[in-house]
């Protein structure tokens, strides 16, 4: 990925990572073990609180007393500049946002498609196997900054007939191309997870082939993926300021202007943090999904 | 009269192991025949094979009448009438109870969801299992997993069942329940081939026994004749050793 974000994609994530999907929301276990060392008796709490509020200070307190702090606030946490130029950035990122949901919504589609194709049976699918690999191969090996540029100027340029002229159509079908690629791996993963004695109990009952990846497989894999999947939407969302190099005039655009206007990078950080600010809760949403998931499944009472 | 089932000439390997070296078996309608054997003497195999899960290498397998295993059957339509039952359940774990069983009707004898559901929660309340319709398999013990998925295969309403070791994965105390739907079955004329460790069960409900040794059958007969006086040396040996692990 462009962004050098995103995981590898054939990462499996166990559901439920390392929080336990059967305590009641909110008893996250994770935070303990960063407060107290996973020792959370009430003084072990407190000699944590401590020593994190006197490391954090002093760094705060070197950061601010050292030398070039004054030019550097000026420069990067600029509060004028960041109330002037944070409204006009979030305008534009609905453009970002609307890049990458529909990109999202495509990419979930043809990734299904690549992966089911992939995981096809018998002799007669090798080439329908072999395009689905050369596919994620290719698309995985090529920045998406190079696509997004080939698509953008590239196809357009070719003056064809019914080809069109729209940037957004372009940036779109590059980001959908290239993480669909990383999806389909994700989702590969997910199908392969599912133990064959599934499949075996779903034909034995004479479901078909489709049937059983339909209702048996499928459902179970995209369960199990929805975390990796995650991850690729970040990077994918994130990519979405890529498009700024065909002079789409979305989030990042707009705060290179401000930024080369008033000789003040504030526009860049304050973009900065609208892109923490959607991925944040995002990660938080599938950690309560995931959990949701396995409470329904299966309860403490199980035998 | 058309047998249940006709097995001739039955071989099987995977790769260079013969798992099945000709096995000829004939059942009856009604009939309940129970395969005895060691681990790995390929009676999971050959219950694989009759619900075409494996292909086959030689022989023939004939289900009322119409040979299964010759080119161009349907698949999918023969599974249906042949209904199998796991060791390890494979119940699927995205899916209440009552969708498991409903799953198949629904999907592939194309009954509605109504009439799906409606035939599915009679079957499961004859088996004392209504109250964990809505349960999800994780929620139910070992013993009432592997009732859920003997009612799923019945949903289909099958011609045969195979049962393929279906309580070694269960703790002793929850064998019993297990047994005791198979005996209903048995009693009501199901036509029913079960693998089994389970000697007192296999003497009390098979009307044949039949002991599997390497790949054959070494000897069948009732069960009495196999397990008061068995002629081969190996069944006499395999018996020996059940006994002194307290399995009889």
């Amino acid at each position: 990925m462009a962004s050098g974000s995103g995981p590898s994609p054939n990462v499996y994530f166990p559901p439920g990572g390392d929080s336990d999907p059967r305590l009641p929301p909110g008893s996250d276990s994770r935070w303990p073990k960063i407060l107290g060392g996973g020792d959370s008796s009430a003084r072990n709490v407190w000699i944590a609180v401590g020593s994190t509020v006197i490391f954090f200070g002093l760094i705060a307190v070197i950061v601010v007393r050292s030398p070039g702090w004054p030019e550097i606030k000026d420069s990067f946490f600029n509060g004028a500049e960041f109330r002037s130029s944070f409204p006009v950035i979030l305008e534009k990122f609905v453009r970002n946002i609307f890049i990458f949901c529909v990109a999202e919504v495509l990419v979930l589609i043809l990734a299904l498609i690549i992966a089911v194709l992939r995981s096809l049976p018998g002799p007669v699918f090798t080439p329908l196997r072999i395009m689905a690999a050369a596919y994620t191969d290719l698309f995985r090996g090529v920045p998406t900054i190079l696509v997004i540029l080939l698509l953008g100027f590239g196809m357009p340029a070719l003056d064809l007939q019914g080809i069109p002229d729209n940037d957004y159509v372009w940036a779109i079908m590059a980001l959908t191309l290239v993480y669909s690629a990383y999806v389909a791996e994700v989702y590969r993963a997910g199908i392969q997870s599912v133990h064959p004695s599934q499949v075996a109990a779903a034909r034995s009952l004479g479901l078909s082939r489709w049937q059983s990846m339909r209702h048996v497989v499928l459902p179970q894999a995209v369960r199990r993926v929805i975390p990796p999947l995650l991850n690729d939407f970040i990077g994918l969302q994130k990519d979405s300021a890529l498009v700024y190099v065909l002079g789409v005039v979305e989030a990042l655009n707009k705060a290179t202007i401000i930024q080369q206007g008033d000789f003040n990078f504030t526009p860049l950080v304050a973009l900065s943090l609208i892109f923490i600010a959607i991925t944040i809760p995002q990660a938080r949403f599938v950690d309560w999904l995931i959990a949701r998931d396995q409470r329904k499944r299966q309860s403490s009472a199980a035998v | 009269m058309t047998r249940a089932v006709d097995i001739q000439g039955l071989h099987k390997s995977f790769g260079d192991l013969e798992v099945l070296k000709g096995i000829d078996l004939a059942v009856d309608s009604h009939e309940v025949i129970c395969l005895i054997g060691a681990s790995g003497s390929g009676k999971s195999t050959l219950l694989r094979c009759i619900n075409l899960l494996e292909p086959i290498d030689a022989g023939s397998i004939t289900i009322a009448g119409e040979e299964i295993t010759r080119r161009g059957v349907n698949v999918d339509d023969t599974r249906r009438k042949i209904g199998i039952v796991f060791q390890a359940f494979n119940l699927f774990p995205h899916m209440t109870v009552l969708h498991n069983v409903t799953l198949a009707p629904h999907e592939v004898l194309k009954a509605s969801k109504r009439d799906a559901e409606r035939d599915s929660t009679a079957l499961l309340e004859r088996f004392g299992l209504s109250d964990k319709a809505s349960d999800y398999p994780d929620r139910l013990s070992g013993g009432q997993q592997q009732r859920v998925a003997i009612v799923r295969a019945l949903a289909m309403r099958p011609e045969i069942l195979l049962l393929d070791e279906v309580t070694s994965a269960l703790d002793p105390v929850l064998v019993a329940e297990v047994l005791d739907q198979i005996r209903e079955l048995a009693e009501q004329g199901m036509t029913m081939i079960i693998a089994t460790h389970e000697m007192g069960f296999a003497r009390d409900v098979a009307n044949r026994v039949c002991f599997l040794h390497e790949g054959q059958i070494l000897e069948e007969g009732s069960p009495e004749q196999i397990f008061s006086e068995p002629e081969q040396e190996e069944t006499r040996l395999f018996l020996d050793r059940i006994i002194a692990a307290g399995r009889m």
